[in-house]
């Protein structure tokens, strides 16, 4: 191919030299800017590569001279969120539930701490002010299933109820509508007898007569329910799933067993601590 | 210039040679990481194939789009792992085909959502999402209580995840019905799938009903997300990729 370089008169700049049948092409270079940061990115790849994880390998990769992993990472900034916290947690993690609750400078922590737990992993089923919801007991109220102390929260939190935890709270209300220890009718009437309790219904002997058969041993002959069975007060007008004649019926005859996890395991000790004592202030502690 | 490219251009079989090894270089670049792509997942003890309950509960999850609102990654960073749990390993999705990692969380990540929550909750949760999270904004799934699981071809599904590498035993494809079965029947005896499936979660995930609904499944699945490996006993090293 002939090559003559001329300068095109009308730009200014010079040809190729490069010509198709009278043709000519002008050179028109990329920018010096450009063509030396294009250089420096493929010093900055080589660079990259050295000193961070980069290349694949046959057994691993390259691990690159400053040795960085996200994980590593990770744990170095939890390791020092722990240390920056350490001197409340480790306070509040040898102190006993009803000591804390009387130091201000720990219950302060105590709280903020339980309120965080709280919101990050409760208020899905209790709600974000604790009010639950049905099916979900409320946490604000004085209604207490397994007891409303310090340290009777502590344990549902850290075992949960009816689930697969050696020491969560166990118990069982039997289905007496589906299992056929009562029939429909004497489901019906012993509605009405919990309901009377409440003063919301009118009472059969009849319904009075099996409650003092079935239901006596956990709810108590005056329905006042019995927290170390988890068996709730049925006198008191507040309902977990719902008062009305309908769903009382379905808790006879259905059963009703709430279950919740345990978080031993998922929280650390000084969280379970902090999250019974938010509880236990949300206002219906005992 | 020692090659002339005039040089090469003029003969078109030497252009033809030197252009396959270029793009042969362009193409192992990216090929060659993925036959090694086994080295980056950790081996940790636990991970199981899906039961196949689980299996299809994860089919409805992937049918409703859950994935476009709910990730299954949990990013090793502190504020992810301080709300969700311990980060997510290339393990605990090894089984996964494909992935559920997800790219958007208008929901929160439910790598780790499993034991999280009791069964009731999830049920009640599905159907009307507001009932029990006001602030929600979860589209409600009230039909997946009502409707029965298909779960006729549930052997040869397992049987099409071998094909591509998940190991399925023999034993595991003939027990498919069976297993399915067992996991929403607590009154049943458990050992022969729990040895199949270790950590199985069994139990009556559809609380109300008899008959095995399209709830079950995906209560099932939801409640084995991220629950496999026992983070407590697991040495660091393990970890490392």
């Amino acid at each position: 191919m002939p090559t003559k370089i001329e300068k095109d008169t009308l730009s200014g700049r010079d040809t190729t030299g490069h010509e198709w049948d009278g043709v000519k092409e002008l050179n028109t270079p990329l920018p010096t800017w450009w063509v030396y940061t294009f250089y420096a990115t493929i010093v900055f790849a080589a660079v990259y590569c050295f000193l961070y994880p980069s290349w694949p390998w046959l057994n691993g990769h390259l691990e690159g001279s400053l040795g960085y992993s996200s994980r590593v990472e990770l744990t170095q900034a939890l390791e020092a969120q722990a240390k920056s916290r350490a001197v409340y947690v480790d306070r509040i993690r040898a102190t006993p539930l009803a000591q804390i609750a009387k130091e201000p400078e720990l219950l302060n922590f105590a709280m903020a701490g339980g309120r965080s737990a709280f919101q990050t992993n409760c208020m899905q089923c209790h709600g974000a002010g604790g009010a639950g919801s049905p099916g979900f007991p409320n946490l604000v109220d004085d209604d207490w299933i397994w007891g409303g102390s310090l340290d009777q929260i502590y344990t549902t939190i850290r075992y949960g109820i009816r689930n697969a935890d050696d020491k969560s709270r166990q118990s069982m209300m039997p289905r007496f509508g589906v299992d056929g220890a009562l029939t429909g009718a004497q489901v019906a009437a012993v509605t009405d007898y919990v309901l009377s309790l409440s003063g919301k219904a009118k009472a059969t002997p009849e319904g009075a007569k099996i409650y003092q058969e079935q239901c006596v041993a956990c709810h108590g002959a005056e329905g006042k329910g019995n927290q170390e069975l988890g068996a709730p007060n049925l006198a008191d007008g507040l309902w977990l799933y719902g008062g009305d004649r309908d769903s009382v019926y379905r808790s006879i005859f259905y059963a009703r067993n709430g279950s919740m996890p345990a978080w031993n395991g998922r929280l650390d000790e000084a969280t379970l601590k902090m999250l019974a004592i938010y509880v236990h202030a949300l206002g219906g502690g005992r | 210039m020692f090659i002339r490219h005039e040089w090469i251009e003029k003969n078109a079989i030497l252009m033809l040679v030197l252009t396959l090894i270029t793009v042969s270089i362009g193409g192992l670049v990216q090929i060659i990481p993925l036959f090694t792509i086994e080295t980056t997942i950790e081996r940790v003890d636990g991970v199981r194939p899906y039961t196949p309950l689980e299996l299809l509960g994860r089919n409805i999850y992937i049918r409703e789009g859950c994935y476009v609102c709910h990730s299954q990654q949990i990013r090793p960073f502190k504020d992810e792992v301080e709300r969700y749990g311990h980060y997510s390993l290339a393990a605990e999705s090894m089984y996964d085909k494909p992935f559920q990692w997800g790219s958007k969380r208008t929901g929160p990540d439910l790598a780790r959502v499993g034991g999280r929550y009791s069964n009731d909750w999830h049920v009640a949760h599905l159907a009307s999402p507001r009932a029990v999270v006001p602030e929600s904004i979860m589209p409600a799934y009230p039909f997946l209580a009502d409707k029965p699981l298909d779960y006729g071809d549930i052997a040869q599904h397992l049987k099409t995840l071998r094909a591509v590498g998940t190991p399925y035993s023999d034993e595991m494809i003939a027990n498919a019905k069976a297993d399915l079965e067992a996991q929403v029947n607590p009154d049943l005896d458990p050992t022969a799938l729990e040895k199949r499936y270790p950590r199985v979660v069994v139990g009556k995930f559809n609380g109300s009903t008899t008959a095995i609904t399209e709830m079950d499944a995906l209560v099932a699945y939801l409640q084995m997300l991220g629950t496999l490996v026992r983070f407590g006993d697991l040495p660091p090293e393990r970890l490392r990729q």
